[in-house]
């Protein structure tokens, strides 16, 4: 326990590396899919099409997609035999970035859409009233209900910085390449490091706290006179 | 304008109409009749916020047909998540005006209907009243050549209502029509340059409002009137 403190407490430069790249890719990953997600969960809220329950359903059970699975597609996409393998990009952070955004995508779109429904119900005569276009309404929504869009981001931010199924998969866990705080974890515990392990899962966890605190605190959401 | 066989139907249920009748000129039209009589219904038809099922509305000048000369009122304000000025500049911001702009000529109209508060307190922190003034400051936003109200003062105390009544008479004053629904007899009386009376999605009367009030000429009315409960 005191071993994982130190650690921590002396900026250990494996560990900073690791905290680094673990918090580049899941927020890359988090703001990829935020602007996919969001926009889709808003559009999917205003837009009446005949599929659109069955787009919602499978939205939602995507949710659940497991995220070994997503690695094994990622995986056979990017290998050298696969489709994509002239990039290069299997075992990189990019890699991993794209695991994670087709993992948090639809929590994030899912999420969006059950707040900016709401939001619709409520604004709808207004914005039909005032003819607002389809776009305009879309913006409108998105801005309005910015707070619980950063609920759904968060979420999505969440499920990536603690995924490591998938990242596993496609970043082979390479050290000072594509090794991050949740692989990393899984190996020190494999080796019975339980020092670097758990200082490791102190920093994940406080990691997870700081950018909530933090976006919360930049939106500065409690303002009273605000929204 | 004239309706001709206007009916609205909603899941094979028709709940307005057919209805004939003709709105003339200009002044404060009054839509009266109890619960369920299409009052709201009307409104939102002319507005075209309900989907006419059949008949036709005939605007005598073209211009107020268009959605952009019509501002609405709804019973229960549209709350959007911003402050009071922005929630009155949207309509400005939509057609692109520029947000300084809008604000300054949001804070203008917030004056006209006398909505004397912090306008950069969030909107729901307003008391009914001011909630509703900031409702008609918004819908006066791309000053209107028509102004629906469904029910402006339900809900709202006397202090209110007087208030409200007051900037209704300047917006008629200044050139608006108005057409409102109310359930508040005493202000119909007050209002009404004119009269629709509804009952089970027709037209029942239709009359100048002294007229209406003076001297109804169908039972439904007269009932309605006499504070009889109508069926």
């Amino acid at each position: 326990m005191w071993q994982a403190a130190r650690l921590v407490a002396t900026f250990d430069p494996d560990l900073v590396e690791i905290t680094a790249l673990s918090l580049r890719v899941s927020l890359g990953a988090t703001v990829i899919a935020s602007l996919i997600g969001l926009p889709l969960g808003a559009w999917l809220a205003v837009n009446r099409f005949p599929a659109r329950r069955f787009v919602i359903a499978i939205l939602n059970a995507l949710m659940g997609l497991p995220p070994v699975v997503v690695g094994l597609m990622v995986y056979v996409l990017f290998s050298r035999s696969g489709p994509f393998g002239v990039l290069g990009l299997l075992f990189t952070p990019t890699a991993m970035v794209i695991a994670q955004v087709i993992i948090i995508t639809p929590i994030i779109a899912s999420v969006a859409h059950q707040a900016i429904r709401e939001l619709w119900a409520d604004y709808h005569d207004l914005l039909i009233s005032l003819q607002a276009t389809r776009l305009q309404r879309i913006k409108t929504l998105l801005w309005d209900g910015r707070r619980a869009l950063m609920t759904a981001s968060l979420a999505g931010f969440g499920r990536a910085i603690g995924e490591v199924g998938a990242i596993m998969i496609v970043g082979g866990n390479i050290d000072h390449a594509t090794r991050v705080l949740t692989t990393a974890i899984a190996l020190e515990t494999g080796k019975g490091e339980f020092d670097m392990a758990l200082a490791l899962g102190f920093v994940l966890i406080g990691l997870a706290i700081l950018v909530n605190l933090g976006l919360h605190f930049i939106s500065r959401t409690e303002r009273g006179a605000r929204w | 304008m004239t309706l001709t066989g206007v009916s609205v139907r909603r899941r094979g249920r028709t709940i307005l109409g057919p209805l004939d009748a003709t709105l003339n000129g200009g002044g404060l039209s009054i839509l009266m009749g109890p619960n369920g009589a299409g009052k709201t219904t009307l409104l939102r038809a002319l507005h075209g916020l309900e989907r006419v099922s059949t008949g036709d509305i005939h605007w005598t000048d073209p211009k107020d047909a268009e959605g952009r000369n019509q501002g609405f009122v709804f019973q229960t304000p549209v709350l959007m998540r911003r402050s009071v000025l922005d929630c009155i500049a949207y309509p400005l911001q939509l057609d692109g005006v520029k947000r300084a702009e809008a604000r300054e000529q949001a804070r203008a109209r917030a004056n006209e209907v006398g909505l004397n508060v912090n306008l950069d307190q969030a909107v729901m922190f307003l008391s009914g009243g001011e909630k509703q003034k900031m409702a008609l400051a918004r819908a006066l936003m791309r000053r209107p050549r028509i102004l629906f109200l469904d029910e402006p003062c339900a809900n709202l105390d006397g202090r209110s209502v007087k208030e409200i009544e007051e900037i209704l008479l300047r917006i008629k004053d200044g050139g608006t029509r108005i057409l409102m629904s109310t359930h508040d007899l005493g202000q119909a009386r007050r209002l009404a340059d004119s009269v629709l009376f509804l009952h089970a999605g027709k037209s029942v009367e239709q009359a100048i409002g002294d007229d209406f009030f003076r001297a109804p000429q169908t039972a439904e009315a007269q009932a309605y009137l006499k504070g009889e409960i109508l069926l």
